[in-house]
């Protein structure tokens, strides 16, 4: 059994460690952009999102802010989903 | 929400000694199984150190280097000036450089000041060589005070998935919430220990290696502890385990302090114990 283990671990690489470094460098990632973004983000999505309401009616979740960063320059990219042409139709059609 | 203390002279005063963080973000780590090591073995080197528990109501530095039934007065008393310093700091028995100001078991985390926790180090500083901080868990009010002060950081993470994300976190604060970083100065000096390692079940595929917590975090690694029953007796009978010099924990501590102060060495226990026969009918 033991001799069966390791050549399942050894020869295939999949022992739980290889999968908790995969799942550890995607969390690792996402916190650390996380943790550069500057604190007026979220502020600043919530006053957009209430911006755009005044004129659609979008989902809460329809506004995201991103914000990316290397040595030269920072970048904010927003982005804006409105609701599909359908919907739009049939609320217009009420 | 952290005021800095410029005005109190105390960044010159402070530069005179090191202050040393252990921490970590999660619990249980072997925060202060490495705090009574390195403070040990620094002592044993020769130097002047003091060895800090902050962590408030959960006190148990003193158990581990066992001087419990000597703490009359604690940090908590020295900051609301109830006692002196030297009332109550425990001089070690067993080396004379060897200091510890113990936590105390009833006060709540927020006795901890920024101006309190500043002074009572600027006075320790005079005397002292290194401060080491012995962190609480968690990145709450005493874990924030333990590492407000520090120039140096000992993240101590144990190779499993939710340990090296907290010590990730970890350093996000170190960078974001230190006087050091409040006052734009260099950043404190961070290093990696990984402790609680198990060889035998990282050739099995079972846990993370040294090579990959390193990969994950990119720190400097000052050491690799391997899971021993040895640092179980030895807190158990009140002694820090680096004088258990036949022990394995104890010598990858030695190995650990002589790499902070500076020597290269290899790391050691970092192999499976048992040869390729064991490994393969072993299971
Ligand atoms: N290398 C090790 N091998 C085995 N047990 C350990 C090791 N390091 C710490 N421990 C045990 O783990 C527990 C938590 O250690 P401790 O140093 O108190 O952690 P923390 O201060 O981070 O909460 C204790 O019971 C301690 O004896
Ligand atoms: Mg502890």
């Amino acid at each position: 059994m033991g001799l069966l283990d390791n050549f399942r671990s050894a020869n295939h690489g999949r022992g739980s460690a290889s999968v908790a470094k995969e799942r550890l460098q995607i969390l690792v990632a996402h916190d650390r952009i996380a943790r550069g973004r500057p604190s007026y983000l979220p502020k600043l999505e919530r006053e957009i999102l209430d911006l755009i309401r005044k004129y659609v009616d979008v989902d809460p979740n329809a506004v995201t802010v991103s914000y990316e960063q290397d040595e030269r320059q920072e970048f904010l990219e927003l982005n804006i989903l409105l609701p599909d042409q359908s919907e739009w139709y049939q609320s217009e059609s009420r | 929400m952290i005021g800095g203390l410029g005005h109190l002279g105390l960044q010159e005063d402070l530069s005179l000694s090191r202050v040393i963080v252990i921490t970590s973000g999660k619990g249980g780590v072997g925060k202060t199984t490495t705090s009574a090591s390195m403070g040990m073995g620094l002592a044993q080197k020769g130097h002047r150190t003091v060895v800090i528990d902050f962590d408030v109501g959960l006190r148990n530095l003193d158990l581990v280097l066992g001087c419990e039934r000597r703490v009359v007065y604690d940090f908590i008393n020295v900051i609301n000036g109830e006692a002196h310093l030297n009332q109550a700091l425990i001089r070690d028995k067993r080396c004379n450089k060897l200091s510890v100001l113990p936590a105390s078991q009833t006060r709540d985390k927020d006795a901890l000041s920024v101006e309190g926790v500043g002074q009572v180090l600027e006075e320790l500083s005079k005397d002292h060589e290194y401060i080491i901080c012995d962190s609480p868990a968690g990145i709450e009010h005493g874990a924030l005070m333990a590492m407000y002060y520090a120039d140096d950081a000992v993240v101590v993470t144990n190779p499993e998935v939710s340990s090296v994300r907290d010590s990730d976190r970890m350093l996000g604060i170190l960078a974001s919430k230190s006087q050091r970083a409040e006052q734009n100065r260099e950043p404190i000096t961070e290093y990696l220990l990984l402790s609680r390692y198990s060889p035998n079940r990282v050739v099995r595929g079972e846990m993370l290696s040294v090579a990959d917590v390193q990969e994950i975090l990119s720190l400097k690694m000052l050491g690799v502890i391997p899971e021993s029953q040895s640092v179980l007796n030895a807190s158990n009978s009140g002694i820090p385990v680096i004088l258990d010099t036949q022990s394995d924990a104890g010598q990858a501590y030695q190995d650990m302090v002589k790499r902070y102060l500076g020597e290269e060495l290899p790391m050691r226990f970092t192999s499976d114990k048992r040869g390729m026969f064991g490994r393969l009918f072993g299971g």
